[in-house]
């Protein structure tokens, strides 16, 4: 029993022992058929006229149609906006925007549930995410900038700060909701308005979150969600009365935003894309140290910007991660999104899972080795396996570019300072991890690292109180924290 | 001695990995997260019932208490047909041959606690005495408790050959090795423990007498799960596990079950490579079974109490 052939110990978690499905009812979440965009306290019908369709992709089918919102619905948004700001919002006292704030923050509580299940239908995401993470975070982001609402004199001493005006928000796909949280939260607690656009394939929970927004009697035109693709984001980042254009996406895009925005008076934000060194040295905890990882790179099907997504192994325990790290891939288990004991989700769209199966094509051409668990997949929907790739090189396409899914590179090093150098050799600059149980190395690698966050002996840990934002392409600004008030502020 | 008739060698236990103590409740909390439902939850109820040992150590036990609770080791709910029985019966040595007598060829296994339980205050030759003792009136396992003392100590050599010395007394009796987690404190420190433990010889590392709290605690066992899966890819040989007090309800030991099946998988998905040293989990297993099977609660008082 103990020992297989050619000595090769195996363990078997095909155990005769499985869960059975156990769904997370869909009935709690109620979506329309149709939805306009919310301007000025109202759903509003498309000046284009025009709708597209927004689906599921567990099982590619249609979920909803939502409005496609053109430059005149762009500006019809930030007029509202306008007006709101400066007869309503920009004077109101600040502890009553707070009042508003915190309501809001409690509503999205109320209605956990709801939001998490249409998270995860719209997006792809397993609920134990959407449940456990997205939802309650959200919540946590309006809480903590309701409180500074009325303390911003605190949190700039001797300073005066003041509101930008209309700010323009432009959000990603990988948490829809979360991201809305980011965005509006700190912009209503500063005093300003806001037009949000969700991205084209999860605009679900921001359209629920605008509901929550009129239930909340927020005055009307304080917060525009409205829907469209590339176009309508152009037409927001374009246009000429908006204050302050906070973007969170990719590179590619985020550099077109900077060159729209250059010689303008728009204060700008960009959140990009990253491709983080998760660093594992031979006195780290191994067993915690592989968890880290796994949860780095796989959650949220590797959609995250901070995603662990380069490891790191010191030579002398390559051998011993490789093996718990496979051990522990046969345990993730890949299906319905809505199954509460899914770990790995669907693929966001048709196109970005093409995406990922062109750099797992790539990495097999770069001679890479590729490792993928024996899960199996569902037969409808866009569903990939957790992989990882050993014999990759610093030079490999798989290391350098942004696969933004759940593909794990693994490389090795030998000594401190060569690491430092390898992880900082990137256009990126958004997050790191270092696993050591030796204290001075934490110290010495996160004061070298060029990267907004790192994590020790931890990673993906998100917190309203915490700043978050990148060097270099990864971008500049930060969200969350004291840090995330400036943002929106003039400081004088 | 012992050390010659092994294939490996044995290391220096102050390496033993460190653990880190956030990341390993999380890894633990994880666990729990898993729904577990109706065939399945059917399924892990009964095969829970079949992991226990089913307990009784008191000053006050008896002939009379000791039959009882073996009869209720072979009929745990009868009017529930074709329930597994418990693993094991697990007495002080006095009450081995009372119990070997009354559980008969039944299946279930006599486990003596032994080495001057719970403390293990006693000389060596003592507690070999009181290890033979059991044997020889018919365990069929052992459950020793190591040196903690010395093991805090820093004695390490001490604790591994006393170890040694008792599976050697133990014969071909199956040697559990209780590390008393809660009198270690930290997870390093049960992490090494187990090391000493399995170099040493144990057929079993177990975390607790029960008369210590806390008691198992899923990351304490999460550690000892990962130990055990450590010390076999490096020897090739099985270490069983046994958590021991604390877990009294059945969904507990659903995610203890969760927890060995993501942390070492198939093969010790059985009782002779896991256990739950426990008195009053069964009739909670029993209770949700009887559950599943009519749709409804019943009380208390249609469950035996031992």
């Amino acid at each position: 029993m103990a020992k297989a052939k050619n000595n090769t110990l195996k363990l078997n978690f095909d155990t005769k022992w499985g869960y059975s499905p156990a769904p997370e009812s869909k009935s709690i979440a109620k979506i329309e058929a149709k939805y306009d965009l919310f301007i000025n306290g109202k759903f509003e019908k498309p000046l284009s006229k025009k709708y597209f369709d927004t689906i599921n992709p567990a099982t590619e089918e249609k979920l909803s149609e939502v409005a496609d919102a053109n430059a005149a619905d762009v500006d019809k948004a930030v007029k509202a906006a306008r007006i709101a700001y400066n007869n309503v919002w920009g004077k109101m006292p600040a502890k009553e925007r707070a009042k508003y704030i915190y309501r809001i923050a409690r509503m999205i509580q109320e209605r956990a549930r709801e939001f998490a299940v249409i998270e995860s239908l719209d997006g792809g995401k397993p609920i134990r995410e959407s449940r456990d993470i997205d939802v309650p975070v959200a919540a946590n982001h309006f809480f903590y900038y309701a409180g500074w609402a009325d303390k911003l004199q605190y949190a700039f001493p001797n300073r005066n700060p003041k509101p930008l005006g209309v700010a323009g928000q432009i959000i990603p796909w990988n948490f829809p909701l979360l991201m809305a949280a980011w965005k509006i939260a700190p912009a209503l607690a500063t005093g300003n308005t806001v037009v949000l656009k969700p991205a084209e394939t999860t605009p679900l929970t921001a359209l629920k979150l605008a509901e929550i927004i009129q239930e909340s009697e927020l005055p009307a035109g304080v917060v525009n969600i409205i829907t469209g693709a590339g176009a309508t984001g152009a037409a927001i980042v374009n246009h000429s009365d908006i204050n302050k254009i906070a973007f969170t996406g990719s590179t590619d895009v985020g550099k077109i935003i900077q060159r729209a925005v250059a010689g303008t008076n728009k204060k700008i934000t960009l959140e990009l894309g990253g491709k983080a060194a998760n660093i594992i040295f031979d006195d780290a905890p191994i067993d915690q140290a592989v968890e880290g990882i796994i949860n780095g790179i796989y959650f949220n099907q590797g959609h995250v910007c901070c995603a662990g997504s380069r490891l790191f192994v010191q030579e002398s325990v390559f051998d011993e991660v490789i093996r718990k790290l496979k051990d522990r891939l046969e345990t993730l288990i890949v299906g319905d999104p809505l199954d509460k004991n899914t770990d790995i989700g669907a693929i966001n769209s048709k196109q970005q899972m093409e995406t990922i199966h062109k750099y797992l094509k790539i990495g097999e051409k770069e001679g890479a080795e590729m490792y993928q668990s024996n899960c199996p997949l569902p037969k409808k929907g866009y569903f990939i396996r957790p992989t990882l790739f050993t014999n990759v090189a610093q030079s490999s396409r798989i290391v350098q570019e942004e696969i933004f899914g759940p593909v794990l590179t693994v490389q090795t090093f030998r000594t401190d300072d060569e690491v430092i150098e390898k992880a900082n050799n990137t256009p990126f600059g958004l997050s790191a991890g270092v696993w050591t149980d030796k204290g001075s190395k934490i110290f010495n690698l996160t004061t070298k690292m060029r990267a907004g966050v790192v994590w020790a002996n931890t990673y993906n840990k998100f917190d309203p109180t915490s700043p978050f934002g990148g060097y270099k392409e990864s971008g500049f600004g930060r969200e969350g924290g004291l840090h995330g008030l400036s943002a929106y502020l003039n400081v004088h | 001695m012992i050390a010659e008739t092994l294939s490996f060698s044995i290391p220096d236990f102050r390496l033993s990995p460190r653990i880190d103590q956030i990341g390993v409740e999380e890894r633990a909390s994880r666990f729990t997260k898993r729904s577990i439902k109706t065939e399945s939850k059917i399924n892990g109820l009964k095969l829970a019932l079949n992991m226990i040992d089913l307990t009784t150590l008191e000053g006050k036990d008896t002939e009379g208490k000791v039959k009882q609770l073996c009869y209720k080791a072979q009929h745990l709910h009868d009017v529930y047909e074709n329930l597994p029985t418990v693993a094991a019966v697990c007495v002080y040595p006095s009450m081995v041959r009372i119990a070997k007598k009354a559980l008969g060829n039944s299946g279930v296994k006599v486990a003596s606690v032994a080495t001057a339980f719970p403390s293990g205050q006693a000389p060596k030759d003592v507690k070999i005495r009181d290890t033979k003792f059991a044997v020889n009136e018919g365990a069929d396992e052992v459950d020793m408790v190591i040196s903690r003392g010395k093991f805090l100590e820093g004695d390490y050599n001490f604790v591994f050959d006393e170890i040694a010395e008792i599976k050697e007394a133990c014969g071909t009796a199956r040697l559990k090795v209780i590390l008393e987690t809660g009198e270690l404190v930290t997870y390093d420190k049960v992490r090494r423990a187990s090391d000493i433990a399995m170099y040493a010889g144990a057929d079993f590392i177990k975390t607790s007498t029960g008369k210590i709290s806390p008691a198992a605690t899923m990351p304490v066992t999460l550690v000892m799960l990962e130990a055990i899966r450590d010390f076999y890819y490096k020897t090739g040989k099985m270490i069983a596990m046994k958590p021991a007090g604390g877990i009294s309800k059945a969904k507990l030991a659903l995610h203890y079950l969760v927890m060995l099946k993501e942390t070492l998988g198939e093969a010790w998905m059985n009782n002779e490579w896991f256990r739950f040293g426990a008195s009053s989990l069964a009739n909670d297993l029993l209770m949700q079974l009887m559950t599943q099977k009519t749709g409804v609660y019943q009380s208390a008082n249609y469950f035996s109490i031992d």
